[in-house]
């Protein structure tokens, strides 16, 4: 039905077809926000009669209790909106790190299970149907044992990293780097580099697509991103001290510390995610056509190449999108942190806040709010991604 | 898109929680023919299945004594396990008539939650515990010290008290089960293990040497443990207050389920009015004459109680402190039954 059809003079309104689904649409939504609106008010009525405060003005009260790994400046008389963006980061910085972790390892064991190797495939065959039919939560508390038990218990027993670190069973403890005047120079000397190596590798690729030479980019690279700060730090007189952990009577303190918790949380989210990703990796080679192989092997490509030019970019059209949810999982996966001690968001917030303040409501709507928009940004940016590397149609 | 989803999922809800309050519990029990009581089911003493699964502690009996006074068995009691996490909730939304789970009475649980505490049934403090080889003699040394406690209690927040008051430096980790908790000390995460005193003596003995630890003599905090109800009902609180008061009044009188059908005989007025024999005091409460009589017939005064499950009859060996009566210099007195 095109628009010239369905405006046409004469038709009543009732039987164009347009307005009867602008009418329809309409109709939804305003029975969606009726019913939205009656569920806020009968909720925010129950709680008043049942005598449950309700509201977020808890949000600026001292929240009075202590978290064991805090990404910003926070104490015991900080407000409890302050607890939820400690517990919040520290979900974000998980799901970060483990996110690159299961990533590369899941790309390598996806590889080695195509393997010609039959032990390296084998191997990885293993891993994969191990990892993937055990429940993650036994897979956690597996972890953080292994973790406690592995490393020594007595203080004077720790081991010591070279450069003034430390590893026990509290954790690892590192050297923090304190930076002085003229820091800042060297950090817009780094973002500098980055831009500049980002335009780098542009050029390189339009050149190596136009020409057939490709221009070296690894090392570029590595030296534009580096060289800038490195330059600027030597001018500024490394402007940088050291903070060293100091071992006190029963625990170290000052330094960088990094709790068990998060080395076991970050292993089981990273390794179990990994095995899903590697499945999805192995789908995405198979589903290239051998021919596509051969055919560039004809073309004289050396094996490298033939992987990384013809191989992995049409593989990442069928890996992106089961990626994409793997990513989703680990996210929302994290927040069986709170089995093993792990000052996540579910933690902090949906955990020691909710019952201190008592106001389940307004902090499991808000934490659900949080992990929706965690979920729903990154499936933009994957989507954004999948758009780049989808076939494009010409 | 998806909020209005979760508002519609937690306003259905609340719903429930409005008829659950407005009602008359008591009437809601009878009905039903059970009483739903929120307990523990994970700390030995209070609250807990025993090897035969059948539910015991002094939280426990606290509840049994409800029913008992209702339907005149002890048995018509379906116990909730719940979280320290998941116990208001529970309470608010009508799953249980009644919370019975080792509840530290607070100004901000008594007015912001929609509930009442209806008294205290075990004076408790907090505690530290330690390793022996520590050589820790006080709370005070602990500056620094890693300390391992269970999340979703007052402990947390009085542990951060405590420490504050003193300009010492904390470092807690924090576990949501308190099986995990008592691991996690085990294992050495931890120097220290913190929650009520009473719990530290059930949880000592998940340890793998109990002989190795030792708790402090600190009181970090007061914590007076006591059931709770939903606000908005006072029949209901009443009764729930002088099951407590009836089981205190009977050891007061020496009234014991051993002797208590003999006590009926018995010429003290204040024996005579607690069982029933004079003046129906039962029917201000909605309950049949003899409801106390009931109480001591099937569960026993407040003294046998404490003795079988937390006392010198129990595993844990608890002092009675605070919780002897009034008279034998503890805490525990009841308004007269008059």
């Amino acid at each position: 039905m095109d628009a010239a059809e369905s405006a046409k003079p004469g038709v009543s309104l009732l039987n164009n077809p347009r307005a009867r689904a602008i009418a329809y649409q309409a109709l939804l939504c305003a029975a969606i926000a009726a019913l939205a609106y009656g569920a806020i008010t009968t909720a925010s009525a129950n709680l008043k009669r049942a005598k449950i405060a309700s509201g977020f003005g808890f949000w600026n009260d001292t929240a009075g209790f202590d978290i064991s790994q805090t990404l910003i400046e926070y104490s015991i008389t900080s407000t409890y909106g302050r607890a939820f963006w400690v517990g919040l980061l520290n979900t974000l910085l998980v799901a970060a790190i483990g996110i690159v972790l299961a990533t590369v390892l899941g790309f390598a064991v996806g590889i080695a299970r195509l393997s010609r190797n039959w032990l390296v495939s084998r191997l990885a065959g293993l891993y994969v149907e191990v990892i993937r039919n055990l429940p993650l939560l036994l897979q956690l508390l597996f972890w953080y044992n292994a973790v406690l038990n592995a490393l020594p218990e007595r203080l004077q027993d720790s081991i010591r990293i070279p450069g003034g670190g430390y590893l026990n069973r509290r954790g690892l403890f590192l050297p923090e780097p304190v930076f002085g005047s003229g820091a800042g120079i060297a950090l817009s000397a780094l973002v500098f580099g980055i831009i500049a190596a980002i335009a780098y590798r542009s050029w390189a690729k339009r050149r190596r697509e136009r020409t057939g030479f490709a221009p070296p980019v690894t090392v570029v690279v590595l030296a534009l991103v580096l060289a800038p700060p490195l330059v600027a730090l030597a001018l500024a007189g490394f402007p940088v001290a050291f903070d060293y952990p100091q071992p006190g009577r029963f625990n170290i303190h000052g330094g960088l510390e990094i709790l068990p918790e998060f080395i076991a949380l970050l292993i089981g989210l990273s390794t179990y995610t990994a095995a899903f990703i590697a499945e999805a990796v192995r789908a995405g080679l198979l589903a290239v056509p051998r021919g596509q192989t051969e055919a560039a092997q004809s073309l004289g490509l050396s094996a490298w190449r033939t992987v990384r030019f013809v191989v992995i970019p049409q593989a990442m059209r069928v890996i992106v999108p089961p990626l994409t949810s793997q990513y989703l999982n680990l996210t929302k996966n994290s927040s069986l942190a709170v089995a093993i001690g792990y000052p996540d968001l579910v933690h902090i917030f949906a955990g020691t806040v909710l019952n201190q303040t008592g106001q389940a409501v307004e902090v499991i709507a808000l934490t659900m709010a949080v992990y929706l928009s965690i979920s729903l940004f990154t499936s933009l940016l994957m989507n954004i991604y999948n758009r780049r590397v989808a076939i494009v149609e010409r | 898109m998806t909020s209005p989803v979760i508002r519609m999922a937690l306003a259905a809800v609340l719903a429930c929680v409005a008829t659950a309050a407005s009602s008359q519990t008591l009437n809601t029990v009878k009905s039903r023919g059970v009483l739903n009581c929120g307990a523990n089911g994970n700390l030995a003493g209070f609250g807990a299945p025993d090897a035969q699964g059948r539910w015991t502690g002094l939280d426990v009996d606290f509840c049994r004594a409800i029913a008992a006074a209702i339907f005149n068995d002890p048995n018509k009691v379906k116990f909730v396990p719940l979280s320290a996490k998941d116990r208001f909730t529970a309470l608010q939304s009508g799953e249980v008539d009644v919370l019975v789970r080792n509840t530290t009475w607070t100004i901000s649980r008594d007015t912001t939650l929609g509930l009442n505490f209806t008294g205290i049934n075990y004076y408790d403090h907090q505690a530290i515990m330690v390793r022996k080889s520590l050589q820790v003699k006080s709370a005070l040394e602990l500056n620094d010290a890693a300390i391992c406690v269970q999340q979703g209690t007052t402990t947390e927040k009085n542990l951060a008290d405590f420490f504050r008051a003193r300009k010492m430096r904390l470092k807690t980790v924090t576990f949501a089960s308190p099986d995990e908790t008592i691991k996690a000390y085990d294992s050495k995460r931890c120097d220290a293990f913190t929650t009520d005193a009473s719990g530290i003596r059930s949880e000592m003995r998940k340890l793998a040497n109990p002989d190795e630890h030792v708790i402090l003599d600190d009181v970090v905090s007061k914590e007076p443990l006591g059931p709770a109800v939903r606000q908005g009902d006072d029949q209901w609180f009443d009764i729930v207050k002088w099951v407590h008061f009836a089981m205190l009044i009977a050891e007061e009188y020496g009234v014991t389920r051993a002797n208590v059908d003999d006590m009926r005989k018995s010429d003290i007025p204040a024996v005579r009015r607690l069982l029933g024999v004079e003046d129906n005091v039962g029917a201000g409460l909605g309950l049949t004459a003899d409801w106390a009589y009931r109480i001591i017939k099937h569960v026993g005064n407040y003294g046998e109680s404490f003795e079988r499950n937390v006392g010198q009859g129990s595993p844990l060996k608890l002092p009675r402190g605070f919780n002897a009566l009034w008279n034998k210099g503890g805490l525990q007195y009841a308004p007269p039954m008059l």
